[in-house]
C-alpha cells in the first residue's frame, strides 16, 4: 500500500539544482534508503518530506493528499537528525516526552509512556540525565525513542549512524532493523554509506546530482546496477571499455578494448554500435594457477601484479595482455595462508558469462 | 613549571594588580579619617554619615536607579527581539543598525541623541530623555549577547522541535527561551550596570532639573574632591558586586558559560 | 512581523540621529562649508585630531601588550578556573567609570605615595620633580585602565578556541616555543586582536571625560572639542562638523579592521 509519494519534485538553490524532478513511491512498513555521495540532494529531499524546505516544483502526497502546505509540526512524520538534535536543557525523559507534550497529552500519560519507552530502549536508569551526560550510542537511542514515541506514520533518518564508531554502528544497524519491525513504522533513511544501505534497506534509491539513478532492492542494486554510476558507487567493480558488435537472443557480443571479443547477457534498449563498459565484480572473477582445468568459456592468461590482504579476503591485481588490469577477490578460507599466489605468478583469469554485464553510457 | 609559564603568571598577576589596586585604594580611603586622600590617618565612618545626610546625592541615587531599571527592562525586551530576528531571518542590515551604537564612540551617540531629542522630538531633556538614551545604547549589547548564544546552537534542535509537533510559538516557549534565558539575564544585568555606570550619554541628555548620580560624582571630582566620593564609590561597587553575585546564584550557567551546551 | 514592528522604534533612536546630524550641518548651506573651512583653516583642530589618534594608537598597543599574556594564561588554564579568572577581569569594569578614573586621581595626586616615590628617585638622579596628575601620562594611564578589559575579553575568546593539537603538531615538526607562538598562535589570534583593537581604539578616540579629569588644560582631545561646542560654546554646526569628521574616522577604522579580520584570517 502506498504511504508517501514524491511526484516530480525539484528544488533549486540559486542556479544550483539540488533535487531534480524526483519521483519516489514509498510503501507502508518499508525501510527505504536514499543513498548517494554528499551533495547529491538526498538530505534536501528528506528535508522537503519533513517540511523544513518547500520544493520549487512537484507534489508530496501522503495517503494521496498533497501535504506541501503543511508545516513540519502538522505532518505525522518525525526526523532523527545526524546531530541527534537533543534539547540540551531537558533531561532524557523530557526529551522523549516532548512530542507527547506538544500534542497535549496529560502529564500522567506522558510519564507512563515515557517510562515504557525508556525501558524499551534500555535507558530507564538515565531518565534524569542531561544529553551531555550520555555517550554517543545512548544519545542515539534517545533520539530514536523521541522520534518513535507517538507512533509517527513515517520516521525520517538523516545519517543517524554517521557519528558512531564502526563497532557500535554495526550493533545499531541490527537494533534499527528490529526497532523498525517492532514499531511497525515506515523508515526513510539517508546515508552515503553503501554497505549500511545494503544491510538495512528493503529498497534503495541511488541518487546522484539531484537525480534518482536507480530504485531497487539491495541485491538487485548490487548485482544489476543500471549504469556506470551505480556500478561504481556500490561496492567494487572492474570496468572495461566496450562496444556492442552483435546482439542476438540472450547474448551480446562485445568488443572489449585490449581483450578482444567477450560475451555478456543481453539487456534492454541495447543495440549494435553502443559504447559502454563491461562491468564485473571482483568476487566473480576466478583465478587459477596456469595450466589448471578451467570450465568457464571465457578465459585469459595474466600475471599477478599486486595483492592486498585484509584478513577475510585477499584482493589480487592481475595484469592482462595489453596492460589491461583487473581485480579479483579470493576468500581466505584456509587458515595460515595469507595468499595463494605470489607477485609475478602467471594465472588463468576467468568468469561466467552471466556474471558480467554491459552498461551502456 | 616551565620558565615561560612562570613569567606568564607574573605578568598576569601584575595585570590583575593593575586592575584592582586603584579600586582597593578608593575603598580603603573611604574609611580614612582625613580630608586628604594621601595618608592613612585612622578608621572612620564619617564620610558615609556625610553621604547619607546629602539629600541631593540620595535623590540622584534614586533617579539613577529608576533610569537603570527602566532602561534595562526596555533594552532587554527590544534587544532580545532584535537578536532573535537577526538570527532567524539572517538579516544583513539589522546587525549594523543594532551594533552601531555599540561601536561608535559614546560621545557621538550622546551628541546625536541630544540633537534628536531637541530638534526632532522637541522633548524637554529630563528623566524620560535619559531613559530613552540609555535604552538605545543598551539594546545593542543585549542583541549581541543573545545573538551570540543563538549562533552557538545546533540549528537542528529548532527544526527537531517543529518536527516533533511544536508550533512556532511552542518552539520558542519550550526550546528557544530556556536555551537563551541565561543570555537574556546576562544582557539585562549588563544593561543595568551600563546604565548605572554611564556618564557620557547621561551628560549630554540630562536636563537641568533632576540630579543624576554620575553627574553628581563628576561635579564632586571636578570641583572639590572629598572622601565623600570614596564613600559613594564604595557603595556603588558594593551594589554592582551584589548584583553579579545574585545573577550567578540565579543562573549558574552564566559563570560556567556554554560548558553545559554540547558542541 | 510582530518582532520587527516592536523592534523598530528602539533601532530608530539608535541610528537616525547620526543621520540627522549630517542634515543639521546641511540645513544652513552657507554655514556648512564655512564650518569645514574653519576646521581646516586652524591648525589647532588638526593637531588635536592627530593627537587623539596618537593617544588611541598608543593605548591600543599597550592594551595588546598587557592583555595578551593574561588572556593566554586564562585560555590555557583549567576549565574550572577560567570563568573565575575572566570574572576577575570583568569585575572592576562593572564599577562606575568615573570611580575608576577617580581612583587614578588619588594614585597620581601630588601628595600620593607614588608621586613621592617617583620624585625622590628623580631627585636622586638630579632631575626636577614632576607632577603625574593633569598630564598626558595620566590621560594615557586612565585610557588603558578603563579599556583594558575590552582587549582581554575578545582576545581570550579567540585564544580559547585554538586547538592545542596545532601547537603539538608545530612542536613535532620542529618549531621552538617562540616559533610556535609566532607562526601558529599569533596569526590565529589576529581576529581577536582586531576586534579588541576596535573596542579600545574607537572609544578612546571619542573620549572626553578622561582628558577632562586626569589631563591638563593642553591635553584636550576630539571629544573635549565636541563637548565644548555643544555644551559651552553652543556652536552646534561646528560641533556637528567635528562629530562628522570623527564619525568618518571611526567608519574608516571599523572598515579597515573588519576587512583585516575577514575570512582567510579567521579561525574555525
Amino acid at each position: 500500500m502506498t504511504l508517501l509519494e514524491v511526484r516530480n519534485v525539484t528544488k533549486r538553490f540559486g542556479s544550483f539544482t539540488a533535487v531534480d524532478d524526483v519521483n519516489i513511491t514509498i510503501k507502508t512498513g518499508e525501510f527505504f534508503t536514499l543513498l548517494g555521495p554528499s551533495g547529491c540532494g538526498k538530505t534536501t529531499l528528506l528535508r522537503m518530506i519533513a517540511g523544513f524546505d518547500a520544493p520549487d516544483n512537484g507534489q508530496i502526497l501522503l495517503d494521496n493528499k498533497d501535504i506541501i502546505d503543511l508545516p513540519p509540526e502538522k505532518r505525522p512524520f518525525h526526523t532523527v537528525f545526524q546531530s541527534y538534535a537533543l534539547f540540551s536543557h531537558m533531561t532524557v525523559a523530557d526529551n522523549i516526552g516532548f512530542p507527547l507534550k506538544m500534542s497535549g497529552k496529560t502529564s500522567r500519560e506522558i510519564k507512563i509512556r515515557v517510562a515504557e519507552t525508556l525501558s524499551e530502549v534500555e535507558l530507564s536508569s538515565f531518565s534524569h540525565r542531561y544529553p551531555h551526560e550520555l555517550s554517543g550510542g545512548q544519545k542515539q537511542r534517545v533520539a530514536f525513542a523521541r522520534g518513535l514515541i507517538n507512533q509517527p506514520r513515517l520516521l525520517l533518518l538523516d545519517e543517524p549512524l554517521g557519528a558512531l564508531d564502526e563497532k557500535l554502528r554495526e550493533n545499531m544497524q541490527r537494533e534499527l532493523i528490529s526497532l523498525q519491525a517492532k514499531a511497525n513504522v515506515t523508515f526513510i533513511y539517508v546515508t552515503h554509506a553503501q554497505n549500511e544501505a545494503l544491510a538495512l534497506s528493503h529498497r534503495i534509491a541511488v541518487m546522484n546530482q539531484g537525480k534518482i539513478e536507480q530504485i531497487d532492492e539491495p541485491s538487485r542494486i548490487y548485482n544489476f546496477p543500471i549504469n556506470r554510476f551505480v556500478a561504481d558507487f556500490i561496492g567494487k567493480i572492474n570496468m572495461l571499455d566496450a562496444q556492442v558488435i552483435e546482439a542476438s537472443g540472450y547474448h551480446l557480443k562485445l568488443k572489449v578494448t585490449g581483450l578482444g571479443e567477450v560475451m555478456a547477457p543481453v539487456r534492454e534498449h541495447v543495440k549494435i554500435g553502443d559504447q559502454g563498459i563491461l562491468a564485473i565484480r571482483p568476487e566473480q572473477v576466478r583465478i587459477d594457477p596456469l595450466g589448471s582445468e578451467v570450465a568457464a568459456k571465457f578465459q585469459l592468461v595474466g600475471k599477478i601484479k599486486d595483492f592486498l590482504y585484509i584478513g577475510d579476503v585477499t584482493t589480487y591485481l592481475i595484469e592482462l595482455p595489453n596492460s589491461i588490469r583487473i581485480e579479483a577477490l579470493q576468500p581466505n578460507s584456509f587458515p595460515g595462508h595469507a595468499k595463494l599466489f605470489e607477485i609475478g605468478d602467471p594465472v588463468v583469469v576467468s568468469w561466467q558469462e552471466h556474471s558480467a554485464q554491459f552498461l551502456p553510457d | 613549571m616551565p620558565l615561560r609559564h612562570f613569567f606568564l603568571w607574573i605578568i598576569s598577576l601584575l595585570v590583575y594588580a593593575f586592575l584592582y589596586i586603584p579600586l582597593i585604594i578608593v575603598v580603603v580611603f573611604s574609611f580614612n579619617d582625613s580630608k586628604l586622600n594621601a595618608e592613612w590617618a585612622g578608621f572612620t565612618f564619617h564620610w558615609y554619615k556625610v553621604l547619607f545626610n546629602n539629600h541631593e546625592m540620595l535623590l540622584a541615587a534614586r533617579n539613577s536607579l529608576i533610569i537603570a531599571v527602566s532602561a534595562s527592562i526596555l533594552a532587554t525586551i527590544l534587544g532580545t527581539m532584535a537578536g532573535l530576528a537577526i538570527h532567524r531571518y539572517q538579516l544583513k542590515f539589522l546587525p549594523f543598525l543594532a551594533f552601531t551604537p555599540v561601536a561608535m564612540p559614546e560621545i557621538l551617540l550622546g551628541v546625536s541623541l541630544l540633537l534628536f531629542f531637541l530638534q526632532v522630538l522637541n522633548l524637554t531633556l529630563g528623566m524620560l530623555s535619559i531613559i530613552i538614551a540609555h535604552t538605545t545604547f543598551c539594546i545593542g549589547f543585549v542583541t549581541i549577547i543573545v545573538r551570540a548564544r543563538l549562533q552557538g546552537m545546533d540549528e537542528s534542535i529548532f527544526e527537531a522541535a517543529r518536527d516533533l509537533g511544536a508550533t512556532p510559538w511552542q518552539t520558542f516557549r519550550h526550546i528557544t527561551l530556556p536555551l537563551i534565558r541565561s543570555a537574556i539575564i546576562a544582557g539585562a544585568l549588563m544593561s543595568f550596570t551600563l546604565s548605572i555606570d554611564d556618564f557620557v550619554i547621561t551628560f549630554f541628555t540630562k536636563g537641568v532639573g533632576e540630579p543624576i548620580l554620575p553627574i553628581q560624582i563628576y561635579t564632586m571630582i571636578k570641583v572639590a574632591v572629598t572622601p565623600e566620593v570614596n564613600a559613594i564609590s564604595t557603595l556603588l561597587m558594593l551594589l554592582t558586586l551584589t548584583l553579579i553575585i545574585i545573577a550567578t546564584r540565579f543562573d549558574t550557567s552564566m559563570l560556567k558559560g556554554d560548558s553545559k551546551q554540547p558542541r | 512581523m510582530v518582532l520587527t514592528s516592536f523592534r523598530l522604534p528602539g533601532e530608530f533612536g539608535g541610528l537616525v540621529p547620526i543621520h540627522i546630524l549630517s542634515e543639521d550641518a546641511n540645513e544652513n548651506p552657507g554655514l556648512t562649508i564655512e564650518t569645514y573651512q574653519f576646521f581646516f583653516s586652524d591648525f589647532i583642530y588638526f593637531e588635536i585630531f592627530i593627537k587623539s589618534f596618537a593617544v588611541a594608537t598608543l593605548t591600543t598597543i599597550i592594551c595588546i601588550v598587557m592583555a595578551y599574556p593574561l588572556a593566554s594564561l586564562i585560555a590555557r588554564s583549567h576549565k574550572k578556573f577560567r570563568h573565575l579568572m575572566i570574572m576577575l577581569v570583568v569585575l572592576p569594569f562593572a564599577s562606575n567609570f568615573l570611580i575608576r578614573i577617580y581612583a587614578w586621581m588619588i594614585i597620581l595626586g601630588p601628595e600620593s605615595t607614588l608621586s613621592h616615590m617617583i620624585n625622590s628617585i628623580l631627585s636622586f638622579f638630579g632631575i626636577a620633580p614632576v607632577t603625574l596628575l593633569f598630564s598626558p601620562f595620566a590621560v594615557l594611564i586612565g585610557m588603558i585602565y578603563v579599556h583594558l578589559p575590552f582587549m582581554i575579553l575578545p582576545l581570550y575568546t579567540n585564544l580559547e578556541q585554538h586547538d592545542p593539537i596545532l601547537l603539538d603538531a608545530a612542536q613535532d615538526l620542529g618549531a621552538s616555543s617562540w616559533q610556535r607562538f609566532w607562526y601558529v598562535t599569533w596569526p590565529q589570534s589576529l581576529p581577536g586582536i582586531f576586534s579588541g583593537s576596535a573596542l579600545v581604539f574607537i572609544p578612546v578616540l571619542g573620549m572626553f571625560a578622561i582628558p577632562d579629569i586626569l589631563g591638563g588644560t593642553s591635553d584636550i582631545m576630539i571629544g573635549n572639542l565636541i563637548k565644548d561646542q555643544f555644551l559651552s560654546t553652543r556652536d552646534w554646526p561646528f560641533g556637528s562638523t567635528l562629530s562628522i569628521m570623527l564619525t568618518l574616522m571611526v567608519l574608516v577604522i571599523v572598515g579597515l579592521l573588519s576587512w583585516l579580520a575577514r575570512p582567510g584570517t579567521r579561525t574555525i
